[in-house]
């Protein structure tokens, strides 16, 4: 199996829940938190261990709130 | 190695692949939920941190929704009246030549009320990059129709479409500049996809390197979306930039050292 | 050592702006001042001082370019005449609201519209009670002579980069057109590096880690922001009032009367000062060189003396109104002018005097 393991850190009171991140993962781990933030929105949060950490989530962030680890096994 | 691998060790300082730069505020963006402007944003104070000219750099922001860019934008900064953005960068230029000179400009402020700056700041060659976000509508004042509003399109001002027989034909003014010869670098990119950021990244820092070099104005046009003012979703918005934006905005290099592609 | 010249007016504030450290000049050609340009253009600053000169495409293009490079903590001026200072106005309006030095020659020529290229003081208003939009002021300095013109340029940028706000030397096609002996001041170095780092720190040179970031904005969405900010204009607009009224008197000291000229109308009632003397008419003349801050309490002491104040200009009449509002109606004061681009006599002036004040 995979021989990186990633992680995603969300900055959840500046998410917008605008969901661009959702598209660009190529491992969906990304899903719409059913918990809202201080300003209302279903804020982004990974729902899985499959995170390889490519960064492509944090690259297309308009709001820059998403920051990525990686570790190689 | 094992395979069980806590988040807590993964998220170690050591392990870090991408946050966001230090030349952006920590100060939220004022944009919409899903809003390329935000991306344009990080991905030319990534560029100027890469070449770390946070003290190199002077900016000049629009009018329209990028009017606070300055807010955000960790850099010295200028706010133009509206469409003005590159008199101002020509005379910062001229009187600073060892900086690098931007202004981050919408639609409406560079291809409608700024068409005479923009194409003399072109047409003389003025050693500035111009980030041009072009999302075919006003998005600060409510979603009124822009100069490059698409035919056919609605915006509030064009509640039917827009009637290019009485409304004017969608202005492709990235098309217009890369025939003048002072300019040197002109290219269509977009920032909705992982790659599509990747290869507009490669383009502002190309930009920024030819200014260096003082080849000439540099352009970079990113078509975007408004999903507020398209009443989509931003995933929406995303899928009909690609189905109905590219087709007339095609993404690509017009213009590659000093020469017409095609 | 200063150096004498028979110069333009035109010519005149040109060269003086090069030798008051001018960092940058950015214009576009209207009659009558283009002289302004095109000198510096000839004398190619850029190989001696440093200084940019730079052909914009419009006056909008030139004083946005000018707001660029105030900015930046540089000395930058452009030149225009009525119509194109008219063009000019947006920028002006942002260019106090972000409190930006710069020095703006208005060369007047007669309105409204393209009206004519002959001289007039018809500018006024616009001048000193805003031109653009929102609370401002300039200063607004008012030259009579081609050594005033000179004179001004560094004044100009001595007095905006003090008070940070922009500074208007208010002419017209005559002193720009005509020719004087001028002397010329030495020439003084363009702000170092280091001096604007040190002398305008607010500018925008390129963020260091020692400091926050820059900006140049004149926008405020929060409200009680703006109005503290434009609270704080205001304040800046008294101590102008206080510390910068600048006027010349002439033979007031026993007058019964008093003309109140600026620029070339000075000049002329100057002479008609002399003739009506002459006549056994002891009037005076007052002289506003800055019109803003307008020369108030000197015109209120002299109207506790005289009978009548005739105010003289090349206008329908504007500054008769700021002359009365310094008076406060305690005496008659009535305008005369000739317009449209004619240039009243000082018969004329002596003939108003009699007529609209002594006989009136």
């Amino acid at each position: 199996m995979a021989k990186v393991k990633g992680d995603i850190v969300v900055d959840i009171e500046k998410c917008k829940g605008c969901e661009v991140c959702i598209t660009a993962c190529p491992s969906d781990v990304i899903a719409m938190s059913k918990n809202v933030n201080g300003k209302g929105y279903h804020y982004a949060e990974s729902v899985n261990e499959d995170c390889i950490g490519c960064a492509n989530c944090a690259i297309v962030c308009p709001d820059g709130v998403i920051t990525v680890y990686k570790v190689k096994l | 190695m094992s395979d069980i691998i806590t988040k807590e060790q993964i998220r170690q300082p050591e392990n870090l692949v991408y946050s966001k730069t230090k030349l952006l505020t920590d100060k939220a963006l004022s944009y919409c939920p899903g809003c390329g402007h935000g991306t344009a944003h990080r991905i030319v104070m990534e560029v100027i941190e890469e070449l770390s000219a946070q003290s190199e750099t002077i900016g000049i922001a629009p009018v329209g929704c990028s009017v606070l860019a300055y807010e955000f934008m960790n850099i010295d900064m200028q706010q133009a009246a509206h469409g003005r953005a590159p008199a101002l960068a020509t005379a910062v230029k001229r009187l600073m030549p060892e900086k690098y000179v931007f202004t981050y400009q919408g639609d409406g402020d560079l291809a409608a009320i700024g068409t005479a700056e923009t194409i003399h700041a072109c047409n003389r060659g003025e050693n500035i990059t111009i980030i041009f976000i072009n999302n075919g509508i006003y998005g600060m004042t409510g979603g009124q129709m822009a100069p490059t509003t698409l035919p056919n399109m609605k915006a509030s001002t064009c509640p039917y479409g827009r009637d290019v027989a009485t409304m004017g034909n969608p202005l492709k003014i990235t098309e217009l500049i890369a025939q003048l010869p002072g300019v040197h670098y002109v290219t269509r990119q977009a920032v909705h996809t992982p790659g599509n950021v990747r290869k507009t990244k490669k383009a502002v820092r190309k930009a920024f390197d030819l200014q260096k070099e003082n080849k000439g104005l540099t352009f970079v046009e990113i078509v975007s979306n408004c999903n507020s003012g398209w009443k989509m979703t931003p995933v929406q918005s995303n899928k009909w930039m690609e189905e109905n934006m590219f087709p007339f905005y095609p993404l690509g290099d017009i213009k590659v050292d000093g020469q017409l592609i095609k | 050592m200063k150096e004498l010249r028979l110069m333009k007016g035109n010519e005149a504030v040109a060269e003086a702006a090069i030798r008051a450290g001018c960092d940058g000049y950015f214009g576009y050609p209207i009659t009558p001042q283009s002289e302004i340009m095109e000198y510096l253009m000839a004398q190619q600053p850029e190989k001696t001082t440093g200084m940019v000169v730079l052909q914009a495409e419009s006056e909008v293009a030139a004083i946005n370019m000018v707001y660029g490079g105030a900015s930046c903590g540089k000395r930058v001026m452009t030149s225009s005449s009525s119509p194109g200072i008219s063009l000019k106005q947006e920028g002006i309006s942002y260019i106090a609201g972000a409190e930006l030095p710069c020095v703006i020659v208005n060369v007047v020529r007669g309105g409204p519209g393209l009206g004519t290229i002959q001289p007039s003081q018809s500018d006024y208003f616009q001048s000193v009670k805003g031109g653009g939009h929102g609370d401002y002021r300039l200063i607004v300095l008012a030259p009579a002579s081609v050594q005033e013109m000179a004179d001004f340029a560094g004044l100009g940028f001595d007095l905006a980069f003090k008070y940070r706000n922009p500074v208007l030397i208010l002419s017209d096609g005559v002193i720009g057109q005509m020719m004087e002996k001028v002397e010329l001041d030495e020439f003084k170095p363009r702000f170092t590096k280091e001096e604007i780092a040190k002398n305008t720190p607010w500018a925008t040179f390129g963020k260091t880690d020692d400091r926050e970031r820059n900006i140049i904005t004149s926008l405020d969405l929060d409200s009680a922001k703006q109005e503290k900010h434009v609270t704080h204009l205001s304040e800046k607009y008294k101590l102008m009032e206080e510390n910068e009224v600048r006027f010349e008197e002439f033979q007031t000291e026993d007058a019964e009367y008093l003309i109140v000229a600026y620029g070339s109308s000075a000049r002329i009632s100057q002479k008609a000062v002399d003739i009506a003397r002459a006549k056994g008419i002891k009037v005076g003349l007052l002289r506003p060189i800055t019109l803003f801050p307008f020369p108030k309490k000197p015109l209120a002491e002299l109207a506790k003396q005289v009978k009548g104040i005739l105010s003289v200009e090349m206008s329908l009449g504007q500054m008769v109104e700021d002359v009365k509002l310094a008076v406060e109606c305690k005496v008659k004061v009535e305008h005369f002018g000739r317009y449209g681009g004619i240039i009243p006599t000082p018969d004329e002036v002596v003939a108003a005097l009699e007529q609209k004040i002594i006989g009136g």
